[in-house]
């Protein structure tokens, strides 16, 4: 009889090279994408050691952590701070040196946030593994892909072999049935899903995302949501390929064609999990019974409702927790009990791997079409995933509608995400972000994050404050 | 890699659980191409009260007297004990690069965050993971009795307490043998070359596409 099998087993048991006795497992690494940040003490391990990348045709790069957003008229002059240009450099001489399939540089037309780009190319496809040294590399899941992040060390065994050196994870299913309700989506889910189970709730797991709400849902919202899979602790998420897969990966610059796209439909038609197979954990929950979330705390576990508010910690029992919370609180500037809708923000941040593409930006433009930012806010700011979201969203107009609602419509980076450019909070400053990251300091010293969806921001930039975006809704 | 066989050191406390790898090493400090010189800049925002930037001269600094690692008590410390989920966050490796520059060979903890854990590894230091109850007392213990050390043996995966008590701990045998030894895992992976070189060779014909450039 054959073993039922879930998707991730499936990618699993297709890249394993070989197996140490204790299950440590050498596994072949289709994709391997580079930015500035992560790689540069990797290729100079490899120059050190005079090695060379094992298939360099397996790189694709480009920069994006540190490049700023402004000025990109005066070129690499642009960028403000020497050590910053030094590492954009740094990464120029690298690829130069060693290699890759492609590589979008900073200033290129098609350079952008890597898990932006790598999709967008069809360098991202079904059925690779596919790492990069970034944890949010768990983004490309939602092509059906095994994708997770890893740290330096292993950037350059990759690049040195080819390979990775990992251990099997565990299964969990994330099943969501229902649609979601008008003005709620995938980045709700995601934050109410951490909510529940906690940001360690999937260590050691890969987190397989399906049900109806994740049938219903764009590739883009899938990649949304398998992006913060890693907040949830889990390295990998994934959803199975199905007709909008393919409808997506189609006619992509590195995606296969002609005889070899059929090839590939063949193979990738298999990437689903088979009835019957077993997960290790099933988490259940109803899309419609989410609602607009945002964080209150210092952890994306610290999460609630737009209805809610603020948690008092004399009502947690367990007193590591109720210390987090304390402290939190301390930190960000709240009382217990404040409602959410009661909280003033100073800035807007639209952007990042988790909500910078295409439909995050027509969807936060259609709250803003006809209204404006509130005079308290001191900074609304549009960064856009890649040079391409940026081009399209321009031609559908979409930065006049930003621009007229008083946001400011900057160039492609991570930028506040994490605020390695000049792009950062000043301490103090309370900002509505549709990135991936409420830790302390994050996205500035002293600055204060509170996660939302791309909507809830534009209504939160029109109000000043949280307001629940449904009412927003005509 | 420097190897980890057996360890005896004085602990210091982090009581804060979900410890993000921004608080380990802020991302002012990634802008570096090298490996080295994140050691002073361990734990930044909560380690000084000035702001930090890559370039200070770290003697110009102001030292935040409330932090634990800045207490007289716990100077030379090289055995961090943590609350669950430490590491989470970023992939950044600079994380563990910081912790080993600082001279912390040890992070006890009832949990780590996946990608910190295996970061731990690659670079000579030792992730042990305890239960919480046995933390929880680690921690009350630690704060009683100044000067508080642990033995860590990897090979026998033991971490021995101050009252001679032993905790078994577990660790996967590949990752054990590699951090015994300071074996590099590269060198060791390029031994089965001729394997991944197979493998490939299987898979590129199978799924050709695999191989294409952005120029095809």
């Amino acid at each position: 009889m054959v073993v039922a099998r879930t998707l991730y087993d499936k990618l699993w048991d297709e890249h394993v090279v070989r197996v140490e006795p204790d299950g440590t497992a050498l596994l072949y690494i289709d994709r391997h994408l580079v930015h500035e940040v992560t790689s540069p003490q990797a290729f100079e391990g490899l120059r050190v050691a005079g090695r060379k990348p094992w298939r360099a045709g397996s790189v694709v790069a480009t920069a994006d952590h540190n490049t700023p957003t402004r000025g990109w008229e005066r070129g690499l002059d642009g960028v403000a701070d020497a050590t910053s240009r030094a590492q954009i450099s740094a990464l120029d001489a690298n690829i130069r040196a060693f290699g890759a399939a492609a590589y979008f540089p900073f200033l290129d037309r098609r350079q952008g946030i890597v898990h932006v780009v790598g999709p967008e190319q069809g360098a991202t496809l079904p059925g690779m593994t596919l790492v990069c040294g970034d944890s949010h590399t768990s983004t490309h899941g939602a092509l059906g892909a095994l994708a997770f992040g890893i740290g330096t060390s292993e950037v350059e065994h990759v690049l040195a072999t080819q390979t990775l050196l990992a251990r099997k994870s565990k299964n969990m299913l994330v099943r969501v049935e229902g649609a979601f309700g008008p003005g709620v989506g995938t980045k709700d889910l995601a934050l109410a899903l951490i909510g529940r189970i906690g940001t360690a709730g999937g260590t050691g797991y890969t987190i397989e995302f399906a049900g109806a709400a994740i049938r219903d849902a764009s590739i883009e919202a899938r990649m949304t949501l398998c992006n913060m899979a890693i907040e949830a602790g889990a390295r990998a998420g994934l959803v199975a390929v199905d007709e909008r897969t393919l409808e997506y990966v189609r006619g992509r610059p590195m995606a296969p064609r002609g005889p070899d796209w059929q090839l590939a439909l063949e193979h990738w038609k298999t990437l689903h999990s088979d009835p019957g197979a077993l997960y290790d954990r099933l988490v259940q929950m109803d899309a419609a019974g989410i609602e607009p979330q945002v964080s209150w705390g210092t952890s994306p576990e610290m999460v609630v409702a737009i209805g809610g508010a603020v948690p008092d910690p004399e009502t947690e029992s367990d007193p590591v927790r109720r210390l987090g919370i304390e402290r939190a609180l301390q930190y960000m500037g709240l009382r217990p009990r404040t409602p959410i809708e009661a909280i003033a923000i100073d800035k807007v941040f639209i952007g990042s791997c988790t909500n910078s593409r295409i439909e995050d930006l027509r969807a936060a433009a259609r709250i803003l079409q006809g209204r404006h930012v509130a005079d308290s806010v001191k900074l609304a700011m549009v960064v856009p995933g890649s040079g391409l979201v940026k081009a399209q969203a321009q031609t559908e107009g979409l930065d006049r509608i930003f621009v007229q609602a008083g946001f400011e419509w900057r160039e492609p980076g991570c930028s506040m995400c994490l605020g390695m450019n000049e792009d950062h909070l000043e301490p103090g400053e309370r900002c509505a972000s549709t990135s991936n990251r409420n830790f302390e300091g994050r996205q500035g010293p002293g600055g204060r994050t509170h996660l939302v969806s791309p909507v809830m921001a534009a209504a939160a930039a029109v109000a000043g404050r949280f307001v629940d975006v449904r009412k927003l809704l005509s | 890699m420097q190897a980890f066989t057996r360890h005896q050191g004085l602990v210091v406390p982090l009581d804060r659980p979900n410890v993000d790898t921004d608080q380990i090493i802020p991302k002012q400090f990634l802008k570096s191409i090298r490996r080295t010189g994140f050691g002073v800049n361990l734990f930044d925002e909560w380690r000084y009260l000035d702001r930090g930037e890559p370039g200070q001269d770290p003697v110009q600094r102001v030292p935040n007297p409330d932090f634990v690692l800045n207490q007289p008590r716990y100077r030379g410390a090289s055995v961090l004990l943590a609350r669950r989920n430490f590491g989470c966050g970023s992939s950044r490796e600079h994380a563990p690069w910081a912790i080993a520059e600082f001279g912390l060979r040890a992070v006890v903890a009832p949990s780590f965050a996946d990608i910190f854990y295996n970061n731990c590894f690659k670079n000579g230091i030792l992730p042990v993971v305890l239960e919480e109850s046995v933390v929880e007392a680690l921690f009350q213990a630690v704060a009683a009795q100044p000067g508080y050390q642990l033995v860590i043996d990897l090979a026998e995966q033991l971490v021995v307490l101050a009252d001679g008590s032993a905790q078994h701990f577990e660790v996967d045998a590949f990752r054990k043998q590699c951090l015994l030894h300071g074996w590099d895992d590269i060198g060791l992976t390029l031994r089965h070359a001729d394997e991944i070189r197979d493998f490939e060779a299987l898979r590129l014909r199978r799924f050709p596409w695999l191989a294409r450039d952005l120029s095809a």
